[in-house]
């Protein structure tokens, strides 16, 4: 297979500081594969893809890139003009779209002189329709980017990066926001673009899709490559012992019968700006010992849902019971008073104050005890000897509990948080995305702890998009979308995928 | 007079689009550096620039053409200063920006102090004069109004289309916008962010002192102290009326300009009844209440006052 060689990473290494996020990795990528490059969180596969890329420079190794006659030169790194040139385009997991522009005048971009006087829409348009209809990548060309929906922007980067006659393109993460229906779109349009001689690489760590729609897989541990194996020889245990080390430890649950309501939302219509925040009379009851997993794709109503329960938002009308007391004031110290634990959807940004303390962080929410505060003041030796204590007890790790919280990584804010939520033995726990970026021993950690809640008495909200999880923790499921909760009667993937999407099962 | 019959008057128009012109070249400028994503706050100091280097540069004998490209380069120097502070330093583009209006307007007296150490009343030069189009020119009303404009008037009117041009039918303002609504997205296609920027703020500070320069070469014809008078800052307000569209930013200047001319003549009809000051709030006051109508639909450059580092992701 030599000869249909299109790209290949040699010995690549890169370290950030004393962290190796790459260590001499070797990648070989033939024409029309579909290479995925799987591997938890921080296993390096990101940074790999923005070296070939020219976002940054190796510390050492080379690129070689085969020209359109398949001949293989040294690609010149650190630079993403010469990445572009040399035919490698790739779709970055956040986009990098400009709301402002049309779709046309996205693809555009970049695409010619800067000097050139008029552009020549009428020809860019025609190359545009010949890629769609060679590759089934619909979309509307004159519509502004920021109307257009998560999947039909992914398009757009995809169709950017044709026009710009990629014949590599790396996918980072493609369908982390997108629906399984518009996850398999997506990967239609690949095996077509394949088809044309394109060759992929995409990044996941969904172990489903690679299995589905891989040729092979590459895995990375540590930033180093760990495994190399074609896809008809792999199963979902052979991948997920080469990218954790071991086989992962699934969280035991046993059947509970449920208790009193903790959770009763009757009739509850919140108006947000669009629809994306809003609620359409919705009806949810959620009991002790029971984790109702929301699954839905982002922007039909979860933040809505969130900030209510959350006591940042009023329903306008309607009403919600928490342990049988109705809520008259939504405001957040009513919640914590009702017996609401809240584990926000952007941890970094709502879960902790960057700028105080890990020890403070901690006692945040218990502000009003009397083991903290006597006669209106902090009692520090309690204070740290708790965070000493809860420090331990979650595996918080970081530079102790007198830095600030904002040195913690993204994990160990996450501990962090429900060290300071579970130790307040709420009724109810509002868990909104909360294994989103962690890796998988803190997205285990995570599950665990909000297990052991339920079997202690709680119920558990948990609103994801991950599906995977949504499945394998919650008792129930239900689906939001548009502002609505539909009751799923079944925990099937194609089922509930198709609820997702709006359509009616 | 009836006060109706004001605006029926060709010389009321003509008036609204004169003072209008000023500020179309500077609401076209810091349209300009608002679209590329930098807020530039260094406008009321560089018109104080412009005026002032235009003036002088025509009375050192460079021809009233030869002073506007004194004036427009003199601009983009103070932009330059802006751009290097608030593009790759990426510092506050408020403070950069106050700094910036400071530094021009204490330079720029200086200069004047310094070149003319004793006089009392400064050298008057031959401003632009008003066109003469036959034919044109005597048309009835459109005449007065339109053709018998200075040649500055007519640049403004021109700088509306090519800058709406270039903004909208060109690469170069393709990539302009990008950068000001998502810099990453430029990046990612290897395009320049600071290029952008830089040459952005630098062209729109030009521009500016266009504006400048038309204020003592075309509607006066000499430099006074605080002759600018807060017409940089109204411009910064009309940008965000014109919703950073150029037809609109044309639309916001005449409205002011309008309103100026209507209230001067307002004053003379009823001003011994009403104190003079409230004629002269009268376009501010204005303006503010169309901005509060307006400004509630305006959409921001959505990149607008964040710095964006190049390899930070």
């Amino acid at each position: 297979m030599t000869e249909s060689r299109v790209l290949s990473l040699n010995n690549l290494s890169k370290r950030f500081g004393s962290v190796v996020a790459n260590d001499a990795v070797n990648i070989e990528l033939h024409r029309g594969e579909v290479l995925a490059l799987l591997g938890e969180n921080g296993a390096g596969k990101t940074t790999l893809m923005n070296m070939l890329f020219g976002h940054y420079l190796p510390d050492s190794g080379s690129i070689d890139v085969a020209d359109e006659a398949g001949e293989m030169h040294p690609l010149t790194l650190g630079h993403p003009q010469a990445a572009l040139d040399a035919g490698i385009g790739m779709v970055h997991q956040h986009f990098t779209l400009a709301e402002n522009l049309t779709v046309l005048d996205s693809i555009l971009l970049g695409s010619e002189s800067l000097l050139s006087w008029r552009h020549n829409r009428r020809a860019a348009r025609e190359k545009v329709g010949r890629i769609i209809e060679r590759t089934g990548l619909a979309a509307p060309l004159d519509e502004q980017v920021g109307k257009l929906t998560v999947g039909e922007r992914q398009r757009v980067e995809i169709l950017k990066a044709l026009y710009h006659d990629a014949r590599i393109l790396v996918l980072d993460e493609p369908t982390a926001v997108l629906t399984p229906q518009e996850a398999d779109t997506l990967f239609e349009n690949i095996d077509a673009m394949t088809k044309e001689g394109l060759s992929v690489i995409f990044i996941s760590h969904k172990l489903r899709e690679v299995l589905a729609f891989s040729h092979r897989i590459v895995v990375l541990r540590h930033g180093k490559k760990v495994g190399e194996i074609a896809t008809s020889d792999a199963d979902e245990r052979v991948i997920a012992r080469m990218m954790v080390g071991a086989d992962t430890p699934v969280t035991p649950r046993e059947t509970m019968e449920p208790g009193a309501p903790v959770l009763q939302l009757k009739a509850v219509t919140v108006k947000g700006d669009n629809a994306r925040t809003s609620l359409h009379s919705v009806d949810l009851t959620i009991r002790a010992h029971e984790v109702v997993g929301i699954a839905g794709v982002s922007g039909n109503g979860q933040s809505a849902l969130a900030r209510m329960v959350s006591g940042l938002a009023s329903p306008d009308s309607g009403e919600m019971m928490v342990s049988g007391n109705k809520i008259s004031r939504f405001t957040p110290p009513v919640m914590q008073e009702a017996g609401v634990g809240r584990i926000p959807e952007d941890r970094h940004h709502d879960g902790v104050i960057g700028a105080m303390s890990v020890a403070e962080n901690l006692v945040l929410e218990r502000l009003n005890d009397a083991e903290v505060r006597k006669h209106g003041f902090l009692q520090q030796k309690y204070i740290r000897s708790q965070a000493e204590e809860l420090s331990k007890d979650y595996d918080i790790r970081g530079p102790g509990i007198d830095a600030d919280a904002r040195l913690l990584s993204g994990g160990n804010i996450q501990k962090l948080i429900l060290a300071r939520v579970f130790e307040c033995m709420p009724d109810l726990i509002l868990a909104n995305q909360p294994t989103r970026g962690l890796d998988m021993g803190a997205a285990a950690e995570v599950a665990r702890r909000l297990m052991e809640a339920r079997t202690r008495g709680a119920g558990v909200l948990l609103i994801s998009e991950d599906l995977d999880e949504i499945l394998a923790l919650s008792d129930r499921v239900i689906v939001i979308h548009d502002g609505q909760l539909i009751e799923a009667h079944s925990k099937d993937r194609e089922t509930i995928g198709l609820m997702m999407a709006g359509e009616h099962v | 007079m009836d006060i109706l019959q004001i605006l029926l008057t060709d010389s009321f128009w003509a008036a609204a689009l004169r003072i209008a012109t000023p500020l179309i070249f500077g609401v076209l400028g810091a349209l300009i550096c608002e679209k590329s994503g930098v807020l530039n706050l260094g406008i009321e100091g560089i018109f104080v620039a412009g005026a002032m280097a235009g003036w002088m540069a025509v009375w050192l004998g460079a021809g009233l053409w030869g002073g506007l490209l004194v004036a427009a380069m003199v601009g983009g120097f103070f932009g330059l200063i802006h751009a290097m502070l608030t593009v790759p330093l990426g510092l506050s583009q408020h403070v950069s920006g106050l700094g910036v209006t400071m530094l021009a307007t204490s330079v720029s007296y200086f200069t004047y102090r310094t070149a003319l150490p004793k006089v009392s009343s400064p050298p008057k030069i031959e401003p632009f004069q008003p066109l003469d189009i036959p034919v044109l020119s005597d048309l009835p009303f459109i005449g007065p109004v339109l053709f018998q404009q200075t040649a500055m008037t007519w640049l403004a009117l021109f700088m509306v289309a090519l800058v709406w041009w270039v903004l909208n039918r060109t690469p170069l303002g393709l990539a302009i916008r990008a950068v000001g609504d998502n810099p990453d997205a430029a990046d990612a296609q290897g395009l320049s962010v600071y290029g952008l920027r830089i040459g952005a703020i630098v062209a729109g500070s030009a521009l500016m002192a266009l504006g400048g320069a038309f204020l003592t070469m075309s509607a006066f014809d000499s430099f006074f102290f605080g002759m600018v008078n807060g017409r940089g800052w109204i411009c910064i307000a009309l940008v965000i009326f014109a919703s950073w569209r150029p037809g609109k930013a044309l639309l916001g200047a005449l409205l002011f300009g309008a309103f100026d001319a209507f209230q001067v003549r307002l004053q003379t009809e009823v001003g011994a009844f009403v104190p003079s000051q409230v004629f002269l709030m009268a376009p501010y006051v204005l303006s503010i209440f169309a901005l509060v109508i307006v400004a509630r639909r305006a959409e921001y450059p959505r990149a607008l006052l964040q710095p964006w580092f190049k390899g930070q992701r």
